[in-house]
């Protein structure tokens, strides 16, 4: 509220705190990309320096992607992320409407046992889920990696107060022209939270892409690995000598999801921030 | 209390012009309306007084002194907001008590538990206490102090709003809309206490509304603002009996003025749907608009006439719906005798007497009208 | 609407029910209702119900992965956790990376949302880079911060010498390395809580912020104690409790980095929890690590929602 001045003092502060955090947000970003672009000899010498010498980006990444399948990689995390997220949405979907627009013996039950559910931190049923995957044999498989995830209590619960405000008179109109109720749920509530499924979406796409527990608990096999298991073995192999590939390879595997959020910043946020809203 | 000089002030908001320059000065101790339609720039005036908004240009005085630079605290003013603005984690009393502990207590005063240590504190939170009781003694809320804002009927919270304001002895007060969060029976019965607290108080009022009924009632003075002009400022009865612009005109009095096209002979006179009005003025000849308020106009004798397409009993009184023979104009007539109200699509004779005339020009202006002598003397004063 | 689907069962409903209510339990539409959640629920009891009751079970039993048989110990798998030094260490750790990480992200959080409010220009910009940590694959960025905590080459290590600061062998060090680990989440954690304050502080009514400014709240601090604060109450709590949860969770970083050590100085909580449970196979064992687990995350959320019941306002 100050009246403007002819030296913008504060205005000049307030950029000066936010780049000097800025910096520190942004360091490991860019000294992974300076390290992905130098020479070993660079990388291991003791004078500090940003701008590579000599720029060995391309190099890097061809012994990154020759140590690793890192294409591979990627794919398998495309493959267990959409498929997640294609079945929550399936399951989800139609739970949500007959919770928010149906009357059925048990309803408030239901409900209260998916808020209950959203309370619940994923590590404390790791270890029966697990047992449960190695009883039915479907350890160490895509399986494994897709069926825990098809049921998110939250994406019940957001499904649900979305649909709560779509008009009743909606849902009445599609009945008069027959059709069924699980049309309904496709045809008419679907299309209508198309917002909130993109924000869910971009939610559950980030939490599984970047999930490194359960991968790790899951899996053996080098070529099932998500993106993170690809980071965390490459590492372990090559640490303490190629450094270069190493940060390269970590450019790759973050680099899909940083370009999404970049292009559509505010989608992301609401997205991630969808905990938020209770 | 103190008096308020504005000096050409202009105001633009993204390029848009919103105060065209307002040249306008407010007495110590009076009420004052700034009233308009929505988007004439009232608020954004008052807000220029608080020192919310900056002017682009122009001056504001308040007591002779310059206060531009001065920030909104520092202005001495109380303003109170339509949403009321009371914090919503304090009670009504800590509501009130906000501008005291502000000037008061320094900041380490203020602090929760430290301050409470300080020595001077007490006295000073003793003092706070007894003024906060008095001013909500005057304004009938001392049962509800300890409540939150939360708490509170409409009516009770803008009394903790004007508490709060009252309790910093202003130069003047300002008000934003307070009213209009209100329904229709309570807002009748603030207006009163509102006028009364003004009386009381014999301080300087500046009350922004787009209530012109507020405005009348309440007012010593109405200034009515239109598109950011300043139109004209004057006493209720003034700005209701001479308005000097036909939107002004037109703005203040419910049901509205009637205006029906007539037009200026060569040699001065006027005519009206073929008849000629008892009137001389000093215009050229051309077209002008003539008003006459619905409860001027005199039914069932007079040279004009109408089809009644709709009545409306109100009880105490009936406004009647015309439909004026020779144009497409409506026309409304207050009918004080309820029992004898015209029948639907019936015709129905109409005058009114020359002096009930408002002329305006094709701009807007007003021009100013002479009965004819001659027929004065002679008869009634009926067209 | 009658579509013939008032049956008998519909008898007990009230005379005079709105149209919106459905016909009760007998009708066609409850058994699409009941188709609809079906899926969701089995998955529901199979996936997490089922599963929590499990674990809870597991934890009174000697059960390990591959074992024909197990039996029934009552509480002795919590006897030996509570006397076993590895899980107090464990505990306290987890404990002070909480308490080191939810205040640090959360008053950062904070602070970097109230300076982009405060002023209008290049807000997008400033969002979106506090934000992009929270977005990058956790290990991957853990990996750089390992080579930028490298003692030789390292980045950190470069300034400190640069300004003429000792240097340390940040995650090799017994002292150093958990608090290393915190830097981490703090950095990682800064924007997830600098977005949802910023929804909080939007959503602040500007006429508040305008009465407090006539009523003599002049200065910054003032603004902030009277209307900033207190209005943000129920955003802090929640911001807080999230936090606090998801510091309770951190076990990506102590796995990837540093195995618990140097000497078990990082071990943590889940990352014991997952050694006994899947590389050991104690599963039983493991179980009883998750219920201390559970105990203190449900701690967690109940004061979250004592406290947000509380802080919620009316305007």
């Amino acid at each position: 509220m100050s009246n403007a001045h002819p030296i913008p003092v504060r205005a000049i502060l307030r950029h000066v705190l936010l780049i000097a955090g800025a910096a520190l947000m942004l360091a490991p970003f860019i000294w992974m990309i300076s390290t992905a672009s130098k020479p070993q000899t660079e990388i291991f010498s003791s004078e500090l320096h940003l701008v590579p010498y000599q720029f060995a980006l391309v190099e890097n990444l061809r012994e990154a992607f020759a140590k690793a399948n890192l294409l591979r990689f990627l794919l398998n995390g495309v493959i267990v992320t959409v498929s997640i997220f294609v079945l929550q949405v399936m399951v989800a979907l139609p739970a949500a409407y007959a919770l928010a627009k149906l009357r059925f013996l048990g309803r408030e039950t239901l409900f209260a046992l998916v808020l209950f559910g959203i309370l619940i931190p994923p590590q404390a049923t790791a270890i029966p889920v697990f047992l449960l995957l190695h009883k039915i044999g479907l350890l160490d498989s895509y399986a494994a990696l897709v069926l825990p995830f098809t049921i998110s209590v939250f994406g019940i619960f957001l499904m649900r107060q979305f649909f709560k405000t779509v008009p009743d008179d909606l849902v009445d109109a599609a009945r008069m022209d027959g059709i069924s109720e699980f049309g309904i749920v496709w045809r008419v509530m679907l299309p209508a939270a198309i917002p909130a499924v993109t924000a869910f979406g971009i939610f559950s796409v980030v939490a599984h892409w970047n999930d490194y527990f359960w991968p790790l608990i899951v899996l053996n096999s080098e070529h099932l690995r998500t993106p993170p298991l690809a980071v965390a073995h490459f590492r372990n192999n090559e640490a303490g000598t190629s450094y270069g590939p190493l940060m390269a390879a970590a450019m790759v595997i973050i680099a899909p999801l940083v370009i999404a959020f970049l292009f559509a910043q505010r989608r992301f946020i609401e997205g991630i921030t969808l905990t938020g809203i209770k | 209390m103190a008096q308020i000089e504005l000096s050409a002030i202009r105001k633009s908001f993204d390029g848009t012009d919103v105060l065209k320059g307002i040249d306008f000065r407010i007495a110590d101790g009076e009420f004052i309306s700034l009233v308009g339609p929505s988007g004439c720039g009232k608020s954004t005036l008052l807000r220029i007084i608080a020192g919310l908004e900056p002017q682009n240009s122009g001056e504001v005085h308040i007591d002779g002194r310059p206060v531009d630079g001065i920030r909104p605290s520092a202005r001495n003013l109380a303003m109170v907001f339509q949403s009321y603005a009371l914090y919503p984690h304090l009670s009504a009393f800590d509501n009130i008590a906000v501008p005291l502990r502000m000037r008061r207590l320094s900041a380490i005063e203020r602090l929760p538990l430290l301050g409470a240590l300080l020595p001077g504190r007490r006295a000073k939170e003793r003092h706070i206490r007894a003024d906060v009781e008095a001013i909500a003694e005057q304004l009938d809320i001392a049962p509800l102090l300890r409540r939150k804002p939360g708490q509170l009927s409409g009516g009770q919270r803008q009394r903790v709003a004007v508490g709060r304001a009252m309790v910093r002895e202003p130069l003047a007060f300002l008000f934003d809309e307070p009213l209009s969060n209100l329904d229709a029976k309570l807002r009748v019965h603030m207006r009163a206490e509102l006028a009364e607290l003004h009386r009381r108080l014999n301080a300087t009022f500046v009350y922004v509304t787009h209530d012109q009924a507020e405005a009348m009632t309440m007012s010593s003075r109405i200034a009515v603002m239109m598109g950011g002009e300043l139109i004209q400022a004057g006493t209720p009865a003034e700005i209701y009996n001479e308005p000097g612009d036909i939107r002004v005109a037109e703005f203040i009095g419910s049901p509205k003025i009637n205006i029906l096209p007539g037009r200026i002979r060569k040699d001065g006179g006027v005519d009206l749907l073929g008849t000629a009005l008892k009137l001389t003025c000093n215009a050229a000849a051309g077209d002008c608009r003539i008003g006459v308020r619905p409860e001027r106009i005199e039914l069932g004798t007079g040279p004009f006439s109408g089809t009644v397409v709709h009545l409306e009993n109100l009880g105490a009184e009936a406004f009647v719906h015309l439909a004026v023979e020779g144009t497409g104009s409506r026309l409304i007539a207050r009918l004080a005798d309820v029992k004898h109200l015209p029948a639907m699509a019936s015709s129905v004779a109409f005058g009114f007497a020359p002096d009930a005339v408002r002329m305006f020009d094709p701009a807007g202006k007003r021009i100013e009208l002479r009965v004819e002598q001659a027929e004065r003397i002679r008869e009634p004063a009926h067209v | 609407m009658s579509d013939g689907s008032m049956t008998i069962g519909a008898a007990g409903a009230p005379a005079g029910t709105p149209r919106r209510t459905l016909p009760a339990h007998g009708s066609r539409r409850a058994y699409s209702a009941y188709a609809l959640v079906t899926p969701a629920a089995a998955l529901m009891l199979v996936m997490l119900l089922g599963p929590l009751a499990g674990v809870i079970a597991l934890s009174f039993t000697d059960y390990q992965l591959g074992a024909p048989h197990f039996s029934w110990i009552g509480l002795a798998n919590y006897q030996d956790l509570f006397a076993d030094k590895v899980f107090w260490t464990a505990l306290r750790n987890t404990l002070t990376y909480v308490v080191i990480v939810v205040p640090g992200a959360v008053i950062a959080g904070l602070a970097i949302a109230l300076l982009i409010q405060s002023g209008a220009s290049l807000r997008s910009l400033y969002r979106t880079i506090y934000f992009l940590p929270v977005m990058a694959t956790l290990i991957a960025m853990a990996v750089v911060w390992e080579f930028m905590l490298h003692p030789q080459f390292g980045l950190v290590n470069g300034l400190l010498r640069g300004a003429g600061l000792p240097a340390f062998a940040w995650l090799q060090d017994r002292s150093t390395a958990l608090y290393a680990l915190c830097a981490i989440g703090i950095w990682q954690a800064v924007g997830f809580n600098m977005v949802l304050f910023l929804a909080g502080l939007v959503s602040i009514p500007k006429q508040l912020y305008e009465a407090a400014e006539i009523d003599g709240a002049s200065s910054g601090w003032a603004r902030f104690r009277l209307v900033t604060w207190p209005m943000l109450g129920p955003v802090t709590t929640f911001v807080v409790v999230i936090s606090g949860i998801r510091s309770f969770q951190v076990f990506d970083t102590v796995h990837v980095l540093t195995k618990g050590g140097p000497s078990k100085s990082t071990e943590v909580l889940i990352h014991t929890m997952y050694t006994e449970g899947f590389e050991f196979f104690r599963s039983g064992y493991a179980a009883a690590i998750t219920v201390v687990f559970l105990v203190f995350v449900l701690l967690l959320t109940l004061i979250k929602s004592r406290l947000a019941d509380r802080g919620v306002h009316y305007t």
